[in-house]
């Protein structure tokens, strides 16, 4: 399962960045993807990049929303907002554990050895994703606009570390005009580059678990997507394996974390770890057909 | 009881995302992301 995951994450990262097989002088493609929104976080102004962005896209509707009402053009970004709620809606945050290319690059990170893993997230940082959401994301675009009316997209000017990535580095090394205009702007986008990259060596998924307001969406939708993680407490032997596996740190094997917490990416570990097969990933079922149903009805 | 209704309700969510796609489509979003998607984003850069 985990080696499928891996493969799939690889394979979805090259189709997001596969402008390698198309040839044209300007620096970023121009062709018809570059309207699709893809799912995981990949920015937009990468030289590799075929698709969108759903967080760049989604912002720069919210900045030019009053811009866009005074012209009677009433476009709301329901277009990205449907395509993040669709995926969100069939698989929850499965996106970020089997689609995210930037998830990938934390995960290929966090898999070199390191001696200071003693450390883990605490559970009140769960809410910092959400916080950055509903600020950076909806918030301060709409509200603090320029004298024409227009906002900006604040998370990708201040925090993206994605945008720094994939787009900052390559872009600012190929074209020397570009270069000029470095300011303070890039290196603070820098410096939270490398805490992520440091911290993703450390940390499992450092950057998912603080910052990422893609992560916060499709996490809304974890407790009512069409495929949901099911745990059967009847079958379970409380080896906490699922536990200290989990690459966002959840418990649900002792009852602290729900098994479709908001944090939970669907990576799917735990249920390839588990040694009695007590989670599993279905289809929301009508037929409830576990030991712990059948050890309740026997002894009631 | 409760499963078949959240099974109900993830399948209504899927329809309504599919409307709200067709709805940003017929408005016109599509092509305000490609616009933008095409244009070299210096916010996300880091210089503008």
């Amino acid at each position: 399962m985990q080696k499928i995951r891996w493969l799939c994450r690889f394979l979805f990262a090259f189709l997001a960045n596969a402008r390698i097989f198309v040839s044209s002088k300007y620096p970023i493609y121009r062709g018809t993807f570059k309207g699709i929104c893809f799912p995981g976080l990949n920015c937009y102004s990468c030289p590799l990049a075929t698709t969108a962005c759903p967080i760049g896209a989604l912002q720069n509707f919210l900045a030019n929303l009053r811009v866009n009402f005074q012209i009677a053009r009433y476009q709301l970004g329901l277009y990205v907002i449907g395509t993040l709620s669709l995926f969100g809606a069939i698989g929850g945050r499965f996106v970020c554990g089997w689609i995210c290319p930037f998830g990938l690059i934390q995960g290929l990170i966090y898999r070199i050895p390191c001696p200071f893993r003693r450390w883990g997230l605490p559970r009140i940082s769960r809410v910092m994703p959400f916080l950055v959401l509903f600020i950076m994301v909806f918030l301060l675009p709409i509200l603090i606009v320029d004298s024409a009316g227009y906002g900006i997209t604040w998370f990708c000017k201040y925090i993206c570390p994605a945008g720094t990535l994939e787009a900052g580095i390559p872009l600012l090394s190929m074209e020397p005009m570009l270069r000029s205009n470095i300011s303070w702007l890039f290196y603070n986008k820098l410096i939270i580059l490398f805490i992520v990259l440091i911290g993703s060596w450390i940390v499992s998924r450092p950057f998912c678990r603080l910052l990422c307001p893609l992560g916060a969406i499709y996490g809304i939708f974890n407790k009512v997507s069409l495929f949901e993680l099911q745990f059967d407490k009847g079958l379970c032997v409380k080896c906490g394996a699922c536990a200290n596996i989990c690459p966002t740190g959840i418990n649900f094997y002792e009852g602290v974390d729900d098994v479709n917490s908001v944090a939970c990416i669907r990576c799917l570990k735990c249920m390839s770890v588990c040694p009695v097969g007590a989670i599993k990933f279905n289809i929301v079922s009508s037929s409830v057909n576990s030991s712990s149903n059948f050890i309740l009805k026997n002894c009631s | 009881m409760k499963s078949i209704k959240k099974r109900w309700f993830s399948i209504a969510l899927i329809c309504f995302s599919i409307m709200l796609i067709i709805a940003g489509l017929y408005m016109g979003e599509w092509k305000a992301v490609w616009q933008k998607a095409t244009t070299i984003c210096l916010s996300c850069i880091g210089i503008g």
